[in-house]
């Protein structure tokens, strides 16, 4: 499965900058031998890139593939095809060792505030690890542990604490600080967000925001949640079972949506106008799209095509090509 | 739950001190179990000092005596005083079976560890590794080790531990790959922790409970193969005292002097005894049982007290309607202790949707579960009203409460697979409920449930009846659930965050649901939400709930199109949703700091501290007044101002300097 990385990295070298992420024909199946082979890949041949400085969404339904791809991206999920790059270096198998050269550069903000922290270790051993496995000592890492708390509007006596005594904001905001106290290039947060009240979850996403501005970083930002999404996301990707339905800029893809998966997403999405809402519910109820029920995909067609309202003979035995309709690319024979 | 929000102090414990402590103490086995052992090895440790004969004195008086005055357990075919023996040796036997404890357990515990850590493959390996280990006859292995080198007592320890091992490492397995499966262990290692830090610093810590119990259990297995081996004759050479030889030697005499064998036989026994009740107290977690609802003996007491309480309160005036609900100047509490909830009032009338939003902490399931009578253990009502069908649920014994829950009044929960049990098929829990409340027979209930899997939009309904909870997704679990609270008929159901953890396609197609069941039977619902377009969809009425008081109510086209409280104004600020790509402001609105906890109340205003607008006017009790936009309510001193002028919530800033000035500490 790399015998062509090879090539593709020498391509890779002649371009001028390279990016900070570029993900390739990504292809993971969990489980393996005949197991694997039996069941369709978790990632099907996904791609795309990210650029210094930008923020790309990743938004689909559960079980899409979000996830998988963040984990791949981290090295915590083997790869089965396509190629992986963090700023020009190939890191599609990268091994432990590689991993922690870069590990300070490209870091994670996982969902659940009440898994992501060890509930044995305090706050100050949580937030140092990551410097004390660069070597960094103990009094340095501590000190510098209660700096990036205060970034984050937290306390520095926070250190001596236990995740259990934070709220769920709180304890998503020292994930924030656990991610970024290595001066990282590329964050990859997976459902940053999702568990958090409306208040926090806005403290948190400015403090992304601002983060993002301060230092430059750059964001593979995955959420559920399309509206959250568009808020931090310049570019957005939108995943259906494992496959690429529509990407393009954030504006374009939430507001003009050209994919009937992407369009049925937006309406399902609820706004707090209850005029507007209303309006947008007789909508998602026109688009005719069938419900989410446990239907596989047929085989080599459009895997959306068992839920879309548009789908022809065409649509079940034709895998249709992401090709660019407006400003964005899209996935369907009939966009 | 309990509203925690700001840090607490608790106090620290190390990992150790957590299990052994209470749990030890608490079970009466394990306490005396652990006297026992502690007791044993003093004794045998202090010995010399205080035992009347030595191990190998002999007083051929009493060869193969039982019982005497000299001799209190009577002494052995060498006239060695039997006492004196077993408690000389006991240490030494002790230390022989903890020779397999710590080989095997720690054998065990490695294994399970490096195969959760390393991979399908490795866990492969290991586990056939283990498992050939496990279909090796023991007993033929260790007689050839005998046979080999001779009863070398501590080699066989260890050969039985490294045996046992293959056992230990399966039982840890599930729970080494769970710690494994951990966000913080894969925090850790994008990071960069290596395998072997995971395994030591976040794997081995989880696993210390089941380590210490496993090794009670293998130090009982451990002596007792020690003197199996010795009563066939394969014990520890003779001249040292062992129980093991001390088996030994009685097994030659159990025809001519029984009694030889019971004094070794009963310590060893007791012994053994004990290591199994600490295994077992040890092993028992006390709070394994659902924690957040409390047990019906209790919820009996406390409606009781409550209803006491309550009783004293003004008698009800004006009945509502059937199938109204009225809350009035409701106020859950800690029992003896804190309110969480104060003077709430509400009406629900029939076929209509009232929504209760608000951040967590703010109350709004507490309100929730209170309808139903299902507050947690030391929460309950500490006054005002709940009327529902004439009656008053605050006041209600348990037993009425059993009658009209689940029938009348119906919960649907964040978690739908809480709901289910995932021991049992779909179509098993729905029937038994359906009879339960019904008094159906077995295939009309059967019948019914096929038609309220229809009626909650599930298509293959038959295949669904015949799957277990973990066979189904989130979304089709959830419609399992509602159709499980369906099955009582209600007329009233409270909805707790019932499409929080659904994706928004499932959770459009569960609201359009809702809407159509309330439209169909008439139904009422109490929506607790924090999702503001949730509200929007659903709700005909909404109370926005802080700090443990309805702060706003009123038509949810007024409250969110024209909101009055600053409260409100500060949620839709806040809320990404409310605005479109082109209109998406740089920074969302927040409020600062936190709901504050329940203990640290003001007694003016709640929402003071956070808010943008408080001046002096707001440290006095605010009451809820009519706000002036149809029959809504508000409770803010300055709603009339805010409504003039038309001021709006604005997003703070951080100030950037103080990032700077972090930043630049942090490159030098
Ligand atoms: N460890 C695993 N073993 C086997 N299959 C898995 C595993 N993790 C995920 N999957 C499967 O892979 C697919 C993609 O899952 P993934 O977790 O990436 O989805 P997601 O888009 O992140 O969903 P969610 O929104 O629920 O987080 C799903 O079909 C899922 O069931
Ligand atoms: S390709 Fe066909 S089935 Fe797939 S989204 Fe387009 S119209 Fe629908
Ligand atoms: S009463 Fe005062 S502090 Fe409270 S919400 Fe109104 S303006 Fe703000
Ligand atoms: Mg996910």
């Amino acid at each position: 499965m790399s015998i062509d990385t090879v090539e593709r990295e020498d391509a890779e070298a002649v371009l001028p900058a390279p990016a900070m992420l570029e993900v390739k024909d990504l292809v993971v199946r969990y489980g393996r031998g005949r197991k694997a082979a039996s069941v369709p890949a978790a990632v099907d041949g996904v791609s795309f890139t990210i650029r210094p400085g930008e923020t790309v969404g990743l938004v689909g339904e559960s079980g899409s593939g979000k996830s998988t791809i963040g984990k791949a991206i981290l090295g915590l999920q083997k790869v089965s095809g396509g190629s992986i790059s963090f700023q020009g270096s190939d890191i599609t198998h990268a091994g432990s060792s590689q991993r922690q050269e870069l590990g300070g550069e490209l870091r994670a903000v996982f969902q659940d505030p009440n898994s992501s922290l060890n509930p044995r270790k305090t706050i100050g051993v949580s937030l140092a690890e990551p410097l004390r496995v660069r070597g960094i000592p103990a009094a340095e890492a501590r000190t510098r542990a209660g700096d990036m708390l205060e970034r984050v509007g937290l306390p520095r006596e926070a250190v001596d604490r236990y995740p259990s005594q934070f709220s769920g904001g709180q304890r998503q905001r020292i994930s924030v600080a656990r991610a970024l106290i290595c001066e990282p290039k590329l964050v990859v947060c997976d459902e940053a967000v999702s568990a958090l009240d409306l208040s926090t979850q806005a403290q948190v996403l400015n403090l992304l925001a601002d983060l993002r501005d301060e230092r430059g970083l750059s964001y593979l930002f995955i959420a559920h949640d399309i509206s959250v999404v568009q808020f931090l996301a310049q570019r957005v990707v939108v995943l259906y079972r494992g496959q690429v339905m529509e990407t393009g800029p954030a504006a374009a893809v939430t507001e003009n949506p050209k994919h009937p998966f992407t369009q049925a997403l937006v309406a399902a999405s609820p706004v707090p106008r209850p005029a507007e809402q209303a309006e947008r519910r007789r909508l998602r109820e026109s688009l005719g799209v069938r419900t989410a029920a446990a239907v596989a995909a047929s085989a080599g067609g459009c895997p959306f095509s068992q839920r879309c309202p548009l789908a022809t003979d065409l649509c079940t035995t034709e895998r249709p090509a992401l090709r660019t309709v407006g400003q964005s690319d899209v996935a369907c024979h009939y966009a | 739950m309990i509203p925690s929000i700001a840090p607490t102090a608790t106090p620290r414990k190390t990992a150790l001190a957590k299990f052994s402590g209470h749990r030890l103490l608490t079970s009466p086995g394990g306490l005396a179990g652990a006297v026992w052992l502690a007791a044993l090895v003093v004794a045998s440790l202090t010995a010399p000092l205080w035992l009347p004969y030595k191990t190998e004195d002999q007083d051929f008086t009493a060869v193969l005596s039982g019982p005497s005055a000299a001799h209190w357990l009577g002494a052995d075919e060498l006239g060695r005083d039997l006492l004196s023996r077993i408690f000389a040796s006991a240490a030494g036997t002790l230390g022989t079976s903890l020779i397999t404890v710590i080989v095997g357990v720690a054998l065990g515990t490695i294994l399970a560890m490096t195969a959760a850590g390393a991979g399908d493959r490795a866990e492969g390996i290991i586990s056939r590794v283990t498992e050939i280990m496990m279909s090796l006859p023991g007993t033929v292995i260790i007689l050839a080790v005998i046979g080999a080198v001779g009863t070398n007592i501590p080699l066989i320890m260890a050969i039985l531990g490294v045996l046992i091992s293959a056992g230990i490492y399966r039982v840890m397995l599930g729970q080494a790959k769970s710690l494994q499966s951990q966000l913080y262990v894969d925090a850790a290692k994008v990071d960069g922790v290596g395998p072997l830090g995971i395994s030591l610093r976040h794997v081995l810590p989880g696993l210390t409970n089941t380590v210490v119990v496993q090794s009670a259990l293998i130090f009982a297995v451990g002596m007792l193969i020690q003197a199996g081996l010795a009563f066939i004759g394969f014990g520890p050479p003779i001249p040292q005292p062992s129980w093991g030889g001390m088996i030994q030697g009685a097994s030659q005499h159990v025809y001519d002097a029984p009694w030889l064998m019971v004094p070794t036989g009963a310590v060893l026994a007791l012994t053994v005894l004990s290591a199994n009740a600490i295994g077992n107290a040890l092993g028992k977690s006390p709070n394994a049982t659902a924690s957040h609802l409390p047990s019906a003996a209790i919820r009996r007491k406390r409606t009781a007290d409550a209803a006491a309480a309550v009783a004293a309160a003004p008698a009800v005036e004006n009945l509502p309607a059937a199938g109204q609900l009225s809350v009035r100047g409701l106020s859950v509490g800690v029992d003896g202790g804190t309110p969480l909830v104060t003077d709430v009032t509400f009406d629900v009338a029939p076929g209509t949707v009232l929504g209760l939003v608000g951040e967590s902490g703010c109350g709004k399931t507490m309100t929730a579960l209170s309808l139903l009578g299902l507050l947690p253990s030391g929460v309950s009502v500490a006054d005002g009203q709940i009327l529902w069908n004439g009656r008053n649920l605050a006041s209600a014994t348990e037993k009425d409460l059993e009658g009209i829950r689940g029938r009348d009044v119906a919960l649907i929960s964040q978690e739908p697979m809480r709901a289910l049990d995932p021991m049992f098929t779909v179509g098993y829990q729905l029937t038994a409920a359906i009879r339960r409340l019904g008094k159906a027979g077995k295939a009309e209930a059967r019948a019914e449930a096929l038609s309220l899997l229809e009626k909650v939009g599930i298509v293959d309904a038959r295949r669904i009846l015949k799957s277990y909870p973990h066979q189904i997704s989130g979304g089709m679990a959830q419609r399992v659930a509602i159709a499980l609270a369906l099955s009582g008929k209600p007329r009233l159901l409270v909805a707790d965050e019932p499409t929080t953890a659904l994706d928004v396609t499932v959770q459009a197609e569960i609201l359009s649901l809702l809407r159509s069941l309330v439209k169909d039977t008439g139904m009422s619902v109490v929506m607790v939400t924090h999702d503001l377009g949730v509200v929007a969809d659903i709700c005909d009425n909404v109370a926005v709930m802080y700090a443990g008081q309805v702060v706003e109510s009123g038509r949810t086209a007024s409250i969110l199109d024209n909101p009055r409280h600053p409260y409100t104004l500060a949620l839709l600020a806040a809320d990404p949703h409310a605005n479109t790509a082109h209109d998406m402001p740089d920074r969302l609105a927040t409020i600062k700091g936190q709901v504050p906890q329940p203990k640290d109340w003001p007694a003016g205003c709640r929402f003071a501290a956070r808010c943008q607008f408080a001046g002096s006017a707001c440290t006095t009790p605010v009451p809820l007044l009519p706000s002036g936009s149809e029959d809504g309510e508000v409770r803010c001193v300055k709603a009339d101002e805010l409504a003039v002028e038309g001021l709006a919530w604005l997003a703070t800033e951080i100030p950037t300097h103080r990032v700077l000035e972090i930043v630049e500490k942090d490159m030098a």
